[in-house]
């Protein structure tokens, strides 16, 4: 031991784990004991038949085999198809508009208006928004009245009958949630580019559009990356929208179930077995996302200039090798 | 008359601008004319002029016996307000532990809380539920509010700030001075920290306030529900036999506060957006 020296100095360590202490302590009681718990009943059979509980019974790897051969590869598609038809509007839109918000030669009215509305609703309650879109859209709602009065359509429109209708009103739904912040996230990367860069392009005589897919979109490259996997997670989780707006029952024909939604039925009903092997499944999904957000987060190079420095000094070592 | 070639880009990009915020605006505003019409009126057909019926429906929100809602809303605020308190506070706490000292364990516990920083916590619902009722917290509003002392992203948001607004130099002052480590902490790192404790406390308050997946698990009796379960037992009931007025009032009630928070605090709130670039 180092006791000399402990008389004059404190050891400021122990405060470290102190304060470090609740984080870990609740995460461990909090997320890591039910984690270990939902890994291990997904190896068994448990679950409720009427008022008998049947279980636990230790069964392996049935309850995988059972999932895979029966609904979660449809409810997997469903909840990627459900995922992409509110991603690809939302990316295009939130690239275009952070374009346009951070060109200087641009004059925008109400900048600061515009980024207020966009990014609204966002905060809605999910549940709320859902709910709303359902009592509009409805047969006798008030779109369809209003498109019946009008002379636009002969009958309402059963949007909520059609595959179609029910997944574009949860495209829709989610695109006007997330494109807001997705634009502000963009934007803050397109003002991180080094300002010099656009204006020796616009000397040089670059139009909007060789600016945009020349500069723009190769330098915030990571940054659309990050946003490409975290909406992956969010799309993984997507459950308030359509739950709501289908009652739960991912009408029609269970076509916008996804599989939060699947996961919710079981944990209602209480069948633990078939819910572990569903946890267990998206864990593993999630655990991969998160390793990309780990590392593109750990190398700390959002911006991309120590990539492209890496880059260049690979190709000056490839030349002398050649 | 010829146009300019600038002048027509900006005036595609108004109308492109202004196509997105009626988008964004129309919902809501049908919203609040529905909420002021009655139901006959609702039924007969759509309407962009207001009615005046706002207080009578109202009044039928606040008397019907099988919404609480003054419970609701009591329970939203409480569990909303006690995420947003303990998340930032803990976060806040935990940032300055793994900022301000050294120890052995130091880089392991910051990858670590990095690699859960998205997690989804659906992932481990299943044993989550099982624990409160082992606890026997189920149907209380305790296991909705605890949980928010681990917040990953909060942590991530206060670490990232701490670095640039917080000098060492100043605690080792502190320390000089003899105050004790946690006094430090509490009365002079939380002040520094205010500007991001306030942008994480309104995020956290918000995603609390929204929550639907965890709280609908969890609770069960009627008085115990939060805004969220209270929308989507609408849902489930027959909905047809609804007086519409009613349902849209109740959503009304359950974005509005939100929205009045959002009109005043919508710049911190934005330039948080653009700083943290961690979303939930």
């Amino acid at each position: 031991m180092n006791g000399k020296s402990s008389k004059k100095k404190v050891n400021y360590a122990k405060w470290g784990y102190i304060f470090i202490l609740p984080f870990f302590v609740t995460f461990f009681i909090f997320s890591f004991i039910p984690l270990v718990d939902t890994i291990r009943y997904s190896f068994f059979e448990y679950y409720r038949s009427g008022l008998k509980e049947i279980g636990p019974n230790f069964v392996g790897v049935h309850n995988y085999k059972e999932l895979f051969t029966t609904d979660l590869p449809k409810y997997a598609s469903n909840t990627f198809i459900l995922w992409i038809i509110g991603f690809v509007p939302q990316i295009i839109v939130s690239l275009l508009l952070a374009a346009w918000f951070t060109d200087a030669r641009l004059k925008i009215r109400g900048k600061q208006f515009f980024k207020v509305v966009i990014y609204l609703p966002n905060l809605i309650m999910a549940a709320a928004f859902s709910m709303l879109f359902f009592t509009l859209f409805s047969d006798s709602g008030p779109i369809n009245s209003f498109l019946v009065d009008h002379g636009i359509v002969d009958g309402p429109i059963r949007f909520m009958a059609t595959v179609g209708g029910t997944r574009g009103l949860i495209g829709l739904m989610n695109f006007l949630m997330w494109f807001g912040s997705t634009t502000i996230m963009l934007m803050a990367a397109v003002m991180g580019i080094n300002p010099s860069l656009f204006e020796a392009a616009e000397l040089d005589g670059c139009t909007h559009r060789q600016i945009f897919f020349k500069i723009t979109l190769p330098l915030i490259k990571p940054v659309l990356g990050y946003t490409l996997i975290t909406s992956m997670i969010g799309g993984l989780q997507m459950f308030d929208v359509p739950q709501i707006l289908t009652g739960g029952a991912g009408t029609p024909d269970r076509t916008s179930m996804t599989l939060i939604m699947y996961l919710n039925s079981h944990l209602s009903s209480k069948n633990y077995g078939m819910a572990g092997a569903l946890s267990v499944c998206l864990f593993i999904v999630s655990a991969v996302l998160c390793f990309f957000v780990y590392k593109m987060m750990n190398s700390n190079d959002l911006d991309g200039s120590k990539a492209a420095a890496k880059k260049a000094k690979r190709e000056r070592r490839g030349a002398k090798a050649s | 008359m010829k146009l300019k070639k600038s002048t027509v880009r900006e005036i595609i990009v108004h109308v492109v601008l202004a196509f997105l915020a009626i988008l964004c605006l129309f919902f809501f505003y049908i919203l609040i004319v529905n909420a002021t019409r009655t139901h006959l009126d609702l039924q007969k057909g759509f309407s962009f002029l207001p009615g005046s019926n706002f207080m009578a429906n109202l009044k039928n929100v606040l008397n019907d016996a099988n919404i609480p809602i003054l419970y609701g809303i009591g329970n939203s605020l409480l569990v909303s307000a006690g995420c947003a308190a303990l998340s930032t506070y803990f976060s806040a706490m935990t940032a300055y532990g793994l900022y301000a000292y050294d120890f052995k364990l130091k880089k392991p516990a910051f990858a670590f809380i990095m690699m859960i920083l998205v997690m989804p916590t659906q992932v481990c619902a299943l044993g989550f539920l099982r624990l409160v009722t082992g606890m026997h917290l189920n149907d209380t509003l305790v296991p909705l509010i605890v949980p928010a002392i681990a917040a990953p992203s909060v942590f991530y948001f206060m670490y990232s700030y701490m670095q640039s607004a917080l000098p060492m130099e100043l605690v080792e002052a502190a320390r000089i001075d003899g105050t004790g480590e946690f006094r430090t902490f509490n009365s002079i790192v939380i002040p520094i920290m205010k500007p991001a404790v306030a942008v994480q406390a309104i995020f956290s308050f918000v995603t609390s306030w929204n929550n639907y997946f965890v709280p609908a698990l969890v609770i069960t009796s009627k008085k115990k529900q939060t805004l969220p379960i209270m929308i989507a037992s609408l849902r489930s009931a027959d909905f047809l036999k609804f007086d519409m007025g009613k349902v849209y009032m109740l959503i009304l009630i359950a974005i509005v506060p939100i929205i009045l928070v959002y009109l005043f605090l919508s710049r911190y709130i934005i330039e948080g957006v653009a700083l943290g670039g961690v979303k939930e």
